[in-house]
């Protein structure tokens, strides 16, 4: 096949290009624009010349079947393709802002400011996630961080499709991705497995809060393969100042086992947004790497670890929020929600519960919230949260509790199903009373504008008719 | 174009009627048909008509093994399917007869080749099973794209410029993209006969502008098709087989 002939000035299917923004090993980047479109545009054109690293077309195909079939804000919108018996190319959205490459200069970053990052990325991959793709090379350039702070992936050529036939899987013999980032499963091959990006979003965590790679950058596969026996240097050991919490969460990320890291993206979003709530194992306290006695164990015991890696994938790991009510609740119906709760933690060992509750603010007047009088109250309603949940008997890293403050609970239940990803909202039907049908139902708007299921719980009446 | 890919039916009447409600719900405009139409199941006679009549609407039929062997004979069949043929060439009548004598065994139709088993000796009936098998086809056929049917099992497989081969299990309702880069053959699911332990019909629809095909599984009535068997004294387990799909 002819290399592709671009130039600024050339005109592809309508597309003028520009200049060249970019030349890698894969593929040659040009800006382009089209009449009638205002967005700025990215043409991405493969190196298909003679020589050329196979994968940089197969990488490209995957690219062309994936990219269109995304949506949302964490990725690049679709443009156009050109077919590939004349010329080869994707045109894209430009997104504006700059990739968390830029900021290697600054590292090592504050320890917020890592979770931070580390939340917004968790958000895009859980977005992907949710759209059936494991992207499988996540690494700092692949990060653009639009002028919103919305974190977008892109470059899907090493990308799976989990519905989609998998051209990489059986075309190279050597794993596809990016060594310092790499999951260990990855390293071995397996490529449909959606925490092998928590462990590569693990390792970016780990290089910007202490400055150093967690494995180095090695070049061969026996290198990369260390990753499955040697642990690396807990981050607190190279800057103290992060925190227990966040080493919790980044060493988390970086189990070898991929059952052992968070089971979503969505959870692992929710743990680095809450870091007062994060369940802290040893991991959290580690000073210094396994010694010798162990590691050398797991090096000779390479074959389990091998074999822990062909677990299928996991079932159900959704965020379940229960919006309780704590002034109205009677206890028959407090008990019924308890009841609906713990029957899909039990269906759903891995579950997440986030039990809520909102603080009415006033309509009108000023706000006590902020005085000491709010404080208190808020106070307060998280203790009678955590009251309320004990007879559930959940595990600590399960459960998190929020007191939220709005002058709308509907609104305020909405927008935290929304900013947290929420999969199920739990919450009882307001008792029958005249002021249901003064103030109408939150549970009936919760239920018409939720993203997600809803369940309401009502007690089941009483049977005796009522005069 | 929308073009719905029908095959191994069966003589099963109630998951063809299904089937073509499906696609036709569903846009397609054309209908290609990969053999089988007779066998195993109880009702030859419709099917066969209804097979006539989507022919004369423009549809293409390709034969199949069984096909064959209910006009000139049993040779190379289990017992269950060779009963069952022996009752079949005893339901059709004349001109269902002629009209599966004069199937041909493949069809090119652009850059599609339609074939009921392996495309490098249509007339041996050559089951495609894996990745040498589909390789073998492939490398036989002229075209980019190959259609087939007779192994009642959903499967697509790629084969790239480098000679590499991607093997799939299309999931049902998903559009999967035959990149215009590759060679692809795509074997689709029993429409009477499923054996992939999913009992509803299967069939596909491939859209030859945007080169995507879509597998599709149509739930039917099971229950009618097996009560006919056993009526008509076909072998048991003809009728058993369907509910489980296998």
């Amino acid at each position: 096949m002819a290399a592709p002939r671009i130039s600024p000035g050339s005109i592809i299917d309508g597309f003028v290009v520009d200049s060249q923004v970019h030349k890698g090993g894969m593929a040659t980047i040009w800006a382009v624009r089209k009449s009638g479109t205002d967005m700025p545009l990215l043409m991405k054109v493969p190196r298909l010349a003679e020589g050329e690293d196979p994968a940089a077309i197969v990488g490209f195909e995957m690219e062309q079947m994936i990219l269109p079939r995304l949506t949302g804000p964490h990725v690049p919108r679709f443009v156009a393709s050109g077919d590939f018996r004349t010329l080869p190319y994707i045109v894209m959205e430009w997104i504006e802002g700059k990739s968390l490459h830029t900021r290697l200069p600054d590292l090592p970053l504050p320890p917020e400011e890592v979770a931070d990052i580390g939340a917004r990325v968790a958000t895009a991959l859980d977005a992907l996630h949710r759209q059936q793709v494991v992207h499988l090379d996540v690494k700092p350039s692949n990060v653009m961080v639009r002028p919103s702070g919305e974190m977008a992936l892109i470059d899907f050529g090493l990308s799976h499709h989990l519905q989609l036939p998998d051209l990489l899987d059986e075309e190279f013999r050597l794993p596809y991705g990016t060594a310092p980032y790499m999951a260990p499963e990855q390293v071995l091959g397996q490529r449909s497995e959606p925490r092998s990006d928590l462990f590569a979003l693990g390792s970016l965590m780990y290089f910007f809060v202490t400055g150093t790679r967690p494995f180095g950058d090695p070049q061969t596969l026996k290198g990369l393969k260390k990753r499955l026996w040697r642990d690396p240097v807990p981050p607190r050991k190279l800057r103290p100042e992060c925190p227990p919490w966040l080493q919790e969460i980044i060493l988390r990320c970086l189990e070898v086992d991929p059952a052992d890291r968070h089971p979503t993206a969505a959870q692992l979003a929710l743990d680095l947004r809450t870091p007062g709530q994060v369940s802290l194992t040893a991991r959290a306290e580690r000073m210094a790497q396994d010694g010798f006695v162990t590691t050398f164990k797991r090096r000779m015991d390479l074959d389990s670890i091998l074999t822990v890696n062909k677990k299928p994938a996991p079932g159900n790991a959704p965020i379940i929020m229960a919006a309780i009510d704590l002034n109205t609740l009677g206890e028959a119906a407090a008990d019924a929600m308890r009841q609906t709760i713990s029957q899909l933690m039990i269906a759903m060992p891995r579950a997440r519960l986030s039990c809520v509750n909102v603080l009415k603010l006033r309509r009108i007047g000023i706000d006590t919230t902020l005085d000491e009088e709010g404080e208190h109250k808020h106070l307060q309603r998280l203790i009678e949260l955590r009251h309320w949940a004990r007879p559930l008997e959940l595990p600590d890293a399960s459960v998190t509790f929020h007191v939220l403050e709005s002058t709308s609970p509907a609104d305020a239940i909405l927008e935290y199903a929304r900013s947290n990803h929420i999969d199920h909202i739990v919450m009882a039907a307001r008792e029958r009373s005249a002021m249901r049908s003064l103030l109408g139902s939150v549970s009936g708007e919760v239920a018409a504008e939720a993203p997600c299921t809803v369940t309401v719980v009502r007690a089941r009446a009483d049977e005796t008719p009522t005069g | 174009m929308q073009i719905a890919f029908l095959t191994d039916i069966h003589s099963n009447r109630e998951a063809l009627t299904a089937v073509l409600a499906h696609a036709r719900a569903r846009g397609a405009q054309r209908f290609v048909l990969l053999g089988d139409y007779v066998g195993y199941g109880p009702d030859p006679e419709w099917t066969i008509e209804t097979i006539a009549g989507l022919v004369a609407e423009g549809a293409i039929a390709i034969r199949g093994n069984h096909d064959e062997a209910a006009v000139g004979g049993v040779n190379g069949m289990n017992s269950h399917a060779a009963q069952a043929i022996d009752w079949t060439g005893r339901q059709l009548s004349k001109a269902s007869l002629d009209f599966l004598s004069k199937l041909p065994l493949s069809v090119i139709d652009d850059d599609r080749l339609y074939v009921h088993a392996d495309a490098s000796a249509p007339h041996r009936w050559i089951y495609v099973i894996d990745g040498e098998t589909a390789r073998h086809s492939l490398e036989a056929a002229e075209t980019r794209l190959v259609f087939s049917g007779h192994v009642h099992i959903p499967a697509i497989y790629g084969l790239s410029n480098i000679g590499k081969l991607t093997p799939f299990r299309p999931q049902p309702g998903i559009a999967i993209p035959l990149l215009a880069q590759r060679r692809w053959l795509a074997l689709i699911g029993s429409v009477g006969q499923p054996r992939d332990g999913d009992p509803a019909a299967g069939y596909a629809i491939y859209n030859d502008y945007s080169a995507e095909i879509t597998f599709h599984r149509v739930p039917y009535d099971v229950e009618a098709t097996a009560q006919k068997i056993r009526a008509a004294g076909l072998p048991v387990g003809l009728a058993s087989r369907l509910y489980a799909g296998r």
